[in-house]
């Protein structure tokens, strides 16, 4: 009988199977591949007492580096001593995933050589995990790695290693160059990145339209999002062709518009309310082929996304409604190196930046940016009459004079 | 020692040459079937991309089937999604067909496009992670497997669904504002271990670290140690995270949230935080099957009930939660009342409601 009954049976069903993998690597000429098998006997241990089986934290590294290497050490190294070091790499990814066959086998080349042969392609943030090694192998990983070109990620109160989506590389929507402006971004943030300055983490991710396929709006503490100030451009021949198709362009298209701004004008799609759109892509996304971004592209600047710790989960909000996003960004590099300094300087240990404004206010923080405020910034101007003017005095009557008639 | 800072490898040379010359300069796209996407650029070049399924932990040898692929049919380029998917390119028309057959061969399905279920985010779980609540991988593939024809297109839906689940409140996968999302809670307070907290644990920036200020001194002098109010503690974890003497996890009390929903894009309707719609299932290994029935209680009750191009959050909008709890049979309860910080806008402050 099976050591691991409950994990052959999560090898049956159509989704490829991970215990598939970690038996796979269990027999591969990985260095640690016997850890493999221990990882699978303690999974169904795991599952058994429906309970995970790793110790709290561990603080190991490599030099040079403040983070991007995380300490796992296992409970009962006596059951299982093969995991009784486990840590965890974190490798920064090439902008939008793209690989060279050449380059894929030289990092699971260096991951065999010291490791468990284990990984993920990719962890949630986006970068490459090797999951499971010794301590003493950690700097000759980094060393290998440095050696070929690759470099560690970020973990701890780190800028977390920035993410953007697939961009122009392969998708008409971009707005930016996501992938330019991921990999500029990345390569001047190495400090921040690699020796954590910061109360908490904060991270940054580019999606080149509002799709958001990297989900920067509600996941990252600096949203970049791809928009034009310009009108949306309408192609009728390639709308006749969806037409033609049997694509009903009035009910999917034209009646989904949210806000009312096109229409159908003897049989030709129309944007009758250019003032009305708010550039939300339904139509494009509907007919990829006939509506199209306009041409004067940028994109809007939100602050604040984050998970529930700890005080719930939040969505990003407009900082800078509109940004020209061209190299060498350096609009958008001032924007975060400032508030940056201020949340450095005022949030509390372990408060990310939204926090921080949700206890001084977005006004206070816009105040330090010399941002000016905006209605774009708001869904509603608040409810309640209690306004700090601090040291603002509030309005004399002459700025009142022009309404009298 | 090594050079450090580096970066990362640059994307530029990783990109396959069709791409190089149409970069940012493509025109359209349209999936031509499940799995497949064909992007056009305004030079007349094709791109095709083929989208498969793949467990998020994967090993090396793994990694290089995919490039033996590559390498046959894509001159030895690829790439992956956001979410685990590798993607073969190619811009020649008659490598698609070979491509699918050698991804199937390796037992990957082909799909994740379109009005459908594509890869599922999720976290590291019992394999992995020091907080977890409940697994990850083996909840996954439990999941997955049932939700297999909507991932392939045998099955659609009114517009895209995605799925992810987080293995603790930390939501390492960013799972709060997905269509559909499991996170793993507790509901037991921690359980100090007053024998150690002292050479742990920092009294004051334990305290400090409980959102409801749930921590205080140990009563007894003599215990250099904290205690915990079962009135006051939501089970968030972080005093854990904080302190290796107040282990939360406690398998008779761990079990699963399930959220509906959220959204990131901003399609039509701004992003929304996706809601609980069930606030407790406890675990039930290896394939959590009361989890997945109640997962395809609301896919099934949304591919019936939505409206083309509504995704599940907008569809709830518009029918209202009283109806979303009738129609899939859901119980609504007091735990799905917000009580935390700033709940009051969650209420309904109108007479405006359905029977």
């Amino acid at each position: 009988m099976s050591e691991t009954p409950m994990m052959d049976e999560l090898e049956k069903g159509p989704w490829p199977s991970f215990v598939t993998q970690i038996k796979r690597a269990g027999e591969s000429k990985a260095l640690m591949a016997e850890s493999s098998k221990d990882l699978l006997r303690q999974q169904e241990t795991a599952f058994t007492e429906k309970q995970g089986l790793w110790k709290h934290g561990g603080i190991v590294g490599v030099k040079g580096y403040g983070g991007g290497v995380i300490g796992r050490y296992h409970m009962r190294p006596e059951d299982y001593p093969g995991l009784e070091h486990f840590h965890t790499m974190r490798i920064n990814h090439p902008c939008g995933w793209f690989y060279t066959t050449d380059k894929l086998r030289e990092v699971c080349d260096i991951w065999d050589k010291h490791g468990s042969g284990l990984t993920n392609f990719h962890g949630s943030t986006g970068d490459i995990i090797f999951l499971g090694t010794n301590t003493e192998h950690l700097q000759p990983i980094a060393d290998d790695l440095s050696e070929k070109g690759w470099d560690i990620g970020s973990s701890g109160s780190a800028l977390r290693t920035p993410t953007g989506c697939v961009g122009p590389a392969r998708c008409e929507y971009a707005c930016f160059d996501t992938l330019d402006f991921i990999h500029d971004v990345t390569n001047t943030f190495q400090d921040e990145l690699h020796r954590p300055p910061f109360p908490y983490k904060t991270k940054i991710k580019a999606s080149g339209c509002c799709n958001d396929c990297v989900a920067a709006m509600g996941r990252s503490d600096t949203a970049v999002i791809g928009t034009w100030r310009d009108e949306l451009r309408i192609d009728n021949d390639a709308v006749k062709e969806y037409m033609d198709s049997g694509m009903d362009v009035q009910s999917l298209v034209v009646d989904n518009c949210p806000t009312d701004a096109i229409e159908m004008v003897n049989g030709k799609l129309e944007l009758v309310r250019a003032e009305d759109c708010t550039r939300c892509m339904h139509c494009i996304n509907m007919m990829p082929k006939a509506v199209r971004p306009g041409v004067n592209k940028g994109a809007t600047i939100l602050c604040g996304a984050k998970a529930p710790v700890l005080h719930g989960a939040v969505l990003s909000t407009v900082i800078i409604p509109f940004m020209k996003m061209e190299p060498p960004y350096t609009e958008f590099k001032e924007y975060w190196e400032k508030a940056m300094d201020w949340w450095d300087e005022n949030g509390k240990v372990r408060e990310r930046i939204s926090e921080l404004i949700d206890r001084v206010g977005l006004d206070t923080f816009l105040k330090h940016m010399e941002i000016k405020p905006v209605p774009q910034m708001v869904k509603t101007p608040r409810a309640n009459p209690y306004i700090f003017w601090r040291e603002e005095a509030p309005p004399g009557l002459d700025e009142f004079k022009k309404y009298i008639h | 020692m090594a050079i450090t800072d580096i970066g990362p490898p640059d994307f530029r040379n990783h990109l396959p040459e069709v791409i190089k010359k149409n970069y940012g300069t493509w025109k359209y796209h349209e999936i031509v079937k499940p799995g497949v996407l064909k992007h056009v650029g305004e030079s007349g070049d094709e791109l095709y991309s083929i989208r498969v399924g793949s467990a998020k932990l994967v090993c090396t040898d793994f990694i290089r089937d995919l490039c033996e692929i590559a390498d046959k049919y894509c001159d030895g380029k690829m790439r992956f999604t956001s979410r685990y998917n590798p993607e073969f390119l190619t811009d020649k028309a008659e490598n698609v067909d070979p491509i699918i057959e050698a991804a199937q061969a390796l037992g990957l399905p082909v799909g994740g496009t379109g009005r459908g279920i594509s890869n599922m985010i999720h976290t590291q779980g019992w394999i992995h992670c020091h907080t977890p609540a409940t697994d990850a991988s083996g909840l996954v593939k439990a999941i997955m497997d049932e939700l297999y024809p909507y991932f392939v297109g045998e099955k659609t839906l009114p517009n895209k669904l995605k799925l992810s689940l987080a293995c603790c409140l930390n939501m390492c996968g960013a799972i709060h504002a997905t269509d559909l999302a499991i996170v793993g809670v507790h509901t037991a307070i921690p359980a100090v271990n007053d024998e150690t907290f002292n050479a742990q644990c920092e009294t004051p920036t334990t305290m400090a670290g409980c959102p409801t200020g749930a921590i205080r001194r140990h009563p007894d002098k003599e215990i250099k140690s904290v205690v915990v109010s079962e009135e006051k503690c939501m089970y968030c974890g972080n005093c854990y995270t904080i302190c290796p003497s107040m282990p939360i996890a406690n398998p008779e009390r761990d079990g699963v949230i399930i959220y509906v929903g959220g959204k990131c894009a901003n399609v039509r309707t701004p992003s929304m935080l996706s809601r609980v719609a069930v606030p407790f299932i406890p675990n039930n290994p290896p394939r959590w099957p009361e989890v997945v029935g109640v997962l395809k209680t609301i896919i099934e009750t949304y591919a019936a009930d939505a409206r083309t191009p509504e995704r599940v959050g907008e569809w709830i909008l518009r029918i209202g939660y009283e109806k979303f709890f009738e129609r899939t049979g859901l119980p609504f309860t007091g735990q799905c009342i917000d009580d935390f910080e700033a709940s009051r806008e969650t209420l309904r402050a109108s007479t405006q409601f359905k029977w």
